[in-house]
């Protein structure tokens, strides 16, 4: 392996490449530093972590894991007081079926799993750090921010269908949110594994979410209870249809499924489209569905297909704009997200 | 270009030993020399010289394109698998049997749409790079029944859960692998409807199941990663699969000749 022939085609991809890694210069005194005592098999993998940190930074400034992992604790004391406070309000456990109550307290111990999971994460080695610590008073899942505006769901904790529809919200952020932060552990790949097996639990608890507003709170099999083709914000597919035109709560939850910041980007760099892209890595998914000539497949709805196939990722930014409507300004939780 | 072993001996007759499809560092070189044309996906390359000779102590992870063409090929193979299977579902007796509006039709065509798109993304992207057409071995798997008697073969739903499961699994204990962070956003961005599949192929089998204890750490630990540090407490944590174990599963699926060696990837 000759790593000068190997960032001299990495330049024919990405032209850019010696200014993501500051300079030539850097990056061979990072690997001379290393060198000598390393055998020669050590030395690809020295260059894989400083070009992990070159493209992981090369749209937005890189989040180092520690502020990741305090961050991801903020979404996760989010999602658990949520369902700490709902599920024990017999206003909502009375408007649901045996089947989703029972649904909804297995999410509510997941999320307080991930909660103390974090936290330990965070005070081991080696980062040896005191966790972020919001107060559940910080929260207002109304949306009103303790009194700062209107509320935008002011029955969410007594309403099952606004609880439900609140909770999908949520869900589908927070599996954006660790899919747009991923590139941001790759430093520590422990870190990095268990943060996908978070992420893959939170995309199964937005899907039963949506089967359960999709088959409705009183119905104990939801999940045999079709969707209804246009109608994805009160009849959503267990995935993310284009927008699912705004989400449950139109004009209050848009943010939810619409673009991050930077919104668009090329095949080099890392972007946060809205969920109804259509294109990943340049190829149209919507054009190799139809080319794959499906029997019944028609045009439009394998664009509609080709948006569910894919979820996309959403920036720290944008994450944590969504997440203060439910806090309360003023409060050390609304700064942290600030 | 294909990096497969010929799955018969040369006068014809099955080859004797089980055959693999090498998805490992060692095809990276097979294919340095190839123009990448179209290729979409971050596949940056080593020199010519190279190819020709393979250092044997680089076997294993490596370098950005070397290894990610390894672990998207893995991912490859799996959405095959899945594809195949789902299409296959379309032509069986328990499918055809549905009505023209029930759930179960409209969820069984969304996830032959979206494992079709995933397989043809990969094969697009990955270009020449790409390992060759897989063929499924589903003997085990009766397409005219919705759940299979106990110790018998499976149902439709039952392996469909199966190869969900295995996908969320999969992916998951393959991120550590990816080299390059462009590459690990689009696996991101397939797993997590993977995720959705399962959650709602295992509440159609039983309500409520989205997450149950042999998937996610719901009411016991075990380890936070494949092969990785344990808790002894439940962290609901997804419990990921190492390749290896993956294609432990995978492989029943897969005929001779189509078996994945993912040795490679450590």
């Amino acid at each position: 392996m000759n790593i000068l022939n190997l960032l001299s085609d990495i330049e024919k991809v990405d032209p850019e490449v010696f200014d993501r890694l500051d300079s030539r210069r850097r990056v061979f005194q990072h690997l001379s530093g290393l060198g000598g005592k390393l055998a020669a098999a050590a030395v690809p993998l020295a260059l894989g972590a400083v070009l992990n940190k070159a493209y992981a930074g090369a749209t937005a400034t890189q989040a180092s894991v520690l502020e990741v992992l305090n961050y991801a604790l903020l979404l996760e004391h989010l999602e658990a007081n949520f369902y700490n406070l709902g599920m024990v309000n017999t206003s909502i456990t009375g408007g649901l079926s045996a089947n989703n109550v029972k649904a909804l307290n297995t999410i509510r111990a997941d999320e307080n799993n991930h909660v103390i999971f974090l936290r330990g994460v965070i005070s081991a080695a080696p980062f040896s750090s005191t966790p972020v610590n919001p107060a559940v008073s910080d929260f207002d899942y109304t949306g009103a921010q303790g009194g700062a505006r209107a509320a935008l769901f002011p029955d969410v904790l007594s309403n099952a269908a606004t609880f439900l529809a609140v909770a999908q919200a949520l869900e589908d952020t927070g599996v954006r949110a660790y899919k747009g932060s991923a590139t941001d552990l790759m430093a520590n790949k422990t870190v990095l594994e268990a943060a996908l097996n978070i992420h893959s639990v939170e995309a199964r608890h937005a899907a039963r979410l949506r089967t359960m507003r999709r088959g409705g709170a009183l119905t104990d099999r939801a999940s045999l209870v079709a969707a209804v083709p246009g109608s994805a914000s009160t009849s959503p597919k267990s995935w993310v249809t284009g927008r699912d035109a705004n989400g449950p709560a139109p004009g209050k939850t848009d943010a939810v499924y619409g673009p991050g910041t930077p919104a668009t980007g090329t095949a080099a760099t890392i972007f946060f489209p809205a969920e109804d892209n259509l294109t990943q890595a340049s190829a149209n998914i919507a054009t190799l569905l139809n080319s794959a000539a499906i029997a019944g497949l028609t045009s439009p709805n394998a664009t509609l297909a080709a948006s569910e196939a894919f979820d996309e990722p959403l920036d720290m930014a944008t994450v944590k704009a969504i997440a203060r409507n439910f806090v309360r300004t003023g409060t050390p939780t609304f700064a942290l997200l600030s | 270009m294909s990096d497969t072993i010929p799955s018969t001996n040369s006068d014809g007759s099955p080859a004797a030993k089980p055959l693999h499809v090498p998805i490992k560092r060692r095809s990276f070189f097979m294919y340095a020399g190839a123009t990448a044309g179209a290729t979409a996906l971050v596949l940056a390359g080593c020199s010519k010289e190279e190819s020709t000779n393979p250092a044997p102590g680089l076997v294993n992870v490596g370098p950005t394109g070397a290894n990610d063409l390894g672990v998207l090929n893995y991912a490859y193979a799996l959405e095959q698998l899945e594809a195949a299977f789902y299409t296959q579902v379309k032509e069986g007796a328990y499918y055809k049997a549905l009505g023209a509006t029930s759930a179960e039709k409209q969820i069984l065509d969304d996830l032959q749409y979206h494992e079709v798109a995933h397989r043809e993304f990969f094969k697009a992207a990955l270009g020449s790079n790409a390992i060759r057409a897989l063929e499924p071995e589903f003997g085990n798997i009766d397409f005219g029944v919705r759940e299979g008697a106990a110790g018998g073969k499976l149902g439709v739903l039952q392996a469909a859960k199966a190869f969900e499961d295995l996908g969320v699994a999969a992916y998951n204990g393959a991120g550590k692998f990816i080299q390059n962070p462009l590459n690990l956003l689009l696996a991101g961005k397939i797993v997590s409807v993977e995720a959705r599949h399962a959650s709602l192929i295992r509440d159609l089998l039983a309500e409520g199941t989205f997450v149950a204890d042999d998937v996610v750490q719901v009411t016991t630990g075990g380890p936070i990663v494949a092969g990785g540090p344990s808790s002894a407490t439940p962290t609901g944590l997804e419990r990921s699969k190492s390749p290896a174990e993956v294609v432990a599963i995978a492989n029943t699926f897969l005929k001779e000749g189509s078996k994945l060696d993912v040795s490679g990837l450590v």
